[in-house]
């Protein structure tokens, strides 16, 4: 089936999303090694594809995510309860829950760090709440996007996190290590 | 998808969240803030209130989440929510912009490819070039919105046809239609023999392309 310039163009977009039948397939094949003009447009079209869809093109602002979590943290708690008032909650179940557990944990559980590459933390405030799982080797904020395992994820005050070798999450407790 | 992520399947994660684990939400989302931001940013062409449009969609939801149907995948859900907050805020503030210059284009007319120049194969390193993305986002911007809209489904978060027409509340021949008008549009604004007119509209000087 000989066919001309214009159904080419018609159908490129198609041509490229594998859409056609392979009859009209075979008919563009055939016109598209015969005819420059049509053989520029799909080249074009192609690179267009491939540019726009490389991941490079979608640019976010700086600290687009930062602000967005921010955002999205005063509003989800804020109802009922701020994000400060949950942190303050939660340090409260743990010292009401968890002391007579903690208690025994600190002196049986070695401060050993739970990673051999683990970098302990430098300046991290003790009281600070933080959110560690049972497999896990880091403490997190409980935002961190970074947290491989929730399956059992515990809220606790840093310093009984470090206390039980955890070490700061490199990525959301970055300003307490070295380096 | 990201690394904490991909361990989770989606539905679990929402049924989690609307159950009370909140802070799951960040994890839902990880994946998809580039592409909520890229959305509003399609039609808003403007950074600031981009951002604002994409941190509203999220929040919208958040508070929604108990009204997803697990009949469309989240990530439709989301650039939905994300397309009608950016519309809605476009309409609200009258953003007056340069008019798109091939906003009059019939849909229904075939389009016909103003430039036959040979393009060489344009190596994706180009990309890193600053000037580059700026002139690719440029010739994006040019376009009618009902175009760029698809185009940016489609061919940039690669949303299938059908996605992108359940997205955008079309049938799947609009956007096949839209998305071939698309394409041939940037391809002719980005072509490397391009005349004096459209140059001249995109600032490009005529030989003097970024690749």
């Amino acid at each position: 089936m000989v066919i001309r310039c214009e159904e080419v163009w018609r159908e490129i977009s198609n041509y490229l999303e594998g859409e056609v039948d392979p009859a009209l397939r075979a008919s563009m094949e055939e016109h598209l090694r015969g005819c420059k003009h049509c053989t520029a447009v799909l080249d074009g079209t192609r690179n267009v594809i491939e540019l726009y869809g490389d991941e490079r093109m979608i640019e976010v602002p700086l600290g687009f995510s930062h602000r967005l979590h921010h955002r999205l943290a005063d509003n989800m708690h804020g109802g009922r309860r701020s994000f400060l008032g949950w942190m303050v909650a939660a340090a409260a179940a743990v010292v009401t829950v968890g002391a007579v557990e903690l208690a025994s944990s600190v002196s049986s559980r070695s401060p050993e760090p739970r990673s051999e590459h683990a970098q302990p933390g430098v300046g991290v405030p003790p009281d600070m709440m933080v959110v560690v799982s049972e497999k896990g080797k880091t403490f997190h904020v409980p935002t961190c996007t970074f947290i491989h395992d929730r399956t059992a994820l515990r809220t606790i005050a840093a310093r009984e996190a470090m206390q039980e070798g955890y070490v700061p999450c490199i990525r959301c407790m970055k300003q307490y290590l070295k380096s | 998808m990201g690394d904490g992520v991909q361990h989770w399947n989606e539905e679990t994660l929402i049924r989690r969240i609307r159950d009370g684990e909140r802070d799951l939400f960040y994890e839902l989302i990880q994946p998809y803030e580039r592409r909520v931001y890229a959305t509003a940013f399609a039609i808003l062409r403007n950074e600031s209130d981009a951002e604002d449009a994409a941190q509203e969609a999220m929040l919208k939801a958040f508070k929604h989440i108990g009204q997803f149907r697990g009949d469309a995948k989240f990530s439709t859900w989301l650039i939905q929510i994300t397309l009608n907050e950016a519309r809605m805020r476009k309409r609200r503030e009258h953003v007056h912009m340069m008019e798109p210059i091939v906003e009059r284009q019939d849909e229904e007319g075939n389009y016909i490819p103003r430039d036959f120049a040979d393009w060489r194969e344009i190596p994706s390193e180009t990309l890193e070039r600053k000037e580059v993305r700026e002139k690719l986002a440029d010739a994006l911007s040019s376009l009618g919105d009902k175009y760029r809209e698809v185009f940016v489904l489609r061919d940039m978060h690669h949303l299938t046809i059908e996605e992108t027409a359940r997205a955008l509340g079309i049938s799947t021949a609009s956007v096949k239609t839209r998305l071939l008008r698309a394409r041939l549009m940037l391809r002719d604004l980005l072509s490397p023999g391009l005349d004096a007119n459209w140059s001249s509209k995109l600032s490009f000087a005529k030989g003097t392309k970024p690749w």
